[in-house]
């Protein structure tokens, strides 16, 4: 499958969020935000979890942000938005400005998992796009719920007796969707044209959305920071992130896996994160266990 | 208790952090094979490639940490990365 897009619109690459961020080389959180923002327009005011993305593009005392930015804490920034999204409505404003409330995985699916699910339930009118890089980058690599089974982190790592997480990779998109809300939607950096579609689709709803980016830490990941894209892709083709879009709890839209299908390994052998699978032959019986992930969630999502 | 305003920083100074030091490797835009895909500008997590005029990119040196993305993204192979020499 080859990416089919072109800059038809300068306006669709519309930076936002400005050069001069400190975020790693190669990092696919700074283009998904770049993306997410660049489809947003200026007309919006965003919130953001702790985390990689609020690190690296404030750094005291400058802001790498061109729209208005608020950070707050860890867990609380759906908690923010809401309170800005009432504030608005309040004022008689909302029509003035979109309110984006943004998380990493950690910030969305462990820590910020409260305040969101408050903010799904109490029906604000608010985009919420978690950056999804599978672990907490910024503090140096600890698993989080979205870290994905038999990966090495910091805290869970490979040796005698562990093939590192051991733990299935949450199922967030689920989680939001079983708020009954109207939009939920996953993504990933390697395809920003869906990207961009997903937050304008997303935007011009009512009511609260979540939007679910997988977005590529070399860091993390130990993987080329040249490869930051082959590898949002080949996890997009093998059919271990599956790519959909779910209005009113039903998945109208999905990203179909490339045929014949793209083993596994394809993904795993170039990142550091599951080089520990290639070491030793009984490696083999964890990756036919990613394998039956993978092939779960092509027939779960219908992604063949 | 007084209560101060929270840190606030304006917006886009981030402009002043220049991450040109980061680099290893640099992209050279050859503007030789260049279809005019701009998957280059559209891919670089920086925002430092834009476009000069149709089937023309190139890339602010200023900012650019040397990824490589758009050299390994680029559809017609028209970028090439070199290593850096200071």
């Amino acid at each position: 499958m080859t990416t089919t897009l072109t800059a038809s619109k300068e306006q669709s690459c519309q930076t936002l969020l400005a050069s001069g961020h400190t975020a790693c080389t190669g990092c696919g959180e700074a283009l998904a935000a770049k993306l997410v923002l660049g489809a947003a327009g200026s007309n919006v005011i965003v919130t953001d979890a702790t985390g990689c993305l609020e690190v690296f593009t404030t750094r005291f005392p400058q802001s790498s942000w061109e729209v208005p930015f608020i950070h707050s804490l860890f867990e609380n920034s759906a908690a923010v938005a809401s309170g800005i999204e009432a504030a608005l409505k309040s004022l008689g404003r909302q029509n003035e400005a979109k309110v984006i409330a943004q998380g990493g995985d950690g910030g969305t699916a462990d820590i910020g998992l409260q305040a969101l699910s408050g903010m799904l339930e109490r029906g604000h009118d608010i985009l919420y796009v978690c950056y999804d890089n599978e672990a907490y980058m910024n503090t140096g690599v600890q698993r989080s719920g979205l870290t994905p089974f038999d990966c090495m982190t910091t805290t869970s790592p490979y040796g005698e007796f562990s093939w590192g997480n051991k733990h299935n990779k949450k199922d967030m998109p689920g989680i939001a969707a079983a708020h009954n809300i109207p939009y939920v939607a996953t993504a990933s950096v390697s395809f920003p044209k869906d990207i961009e579609n997903k937050v304008k689709k997303a935007l011009s709803i009512t009511g609260p959305k979540y939007l679910q980016i997988h977005s590529p830490c070399p860091l993390g990941w130990r993987s080329n920071p040249q490869l930051t894209i082959t590898v949002a892709r080949l996890a997009v083709q093998t059919g271990l992130y599956p790519i959909f879009e779910m209005e009113n709890g039903k998945i109208t839209k999905v990203r179909k896996v490339s045929t014949p299908k793209t083993p596994v390994e394809e993904y795993l052998k170039i990142q550091g994160r599951f080089a520990h699978l290639f070491k030793s032959p009984d490696g083999n019986e964890e990756i036919r266990k990613i394998q039956e992930i993978a092939d779960r969630n092509i027939e779960k999502y219908g992604l063949a | 208790m007084r209560l101060d305003l929270g840190a606030i920083a304006k917006a886009g100074t981030s402009k002043a952090n220049q991450t040109c030091g980061w680099r290893n490797f640099k992209p050279i835009f050859h503007q030789e094979k260049c279809v005019g895909c701009g998957l280059c500008k559209i891919y670089c997590p920086e925002g430092c490639v834009t476009m000069v005029e149709k089937k023309k990119y190139t890339v602010d040196y200023t900012y650019c940490k040397g990824c490589g993305i758009c050299a390994e993204e680029c559809s017609s192979s028209d970028i090439e990365m070199v290593v850096e020499e200071k």
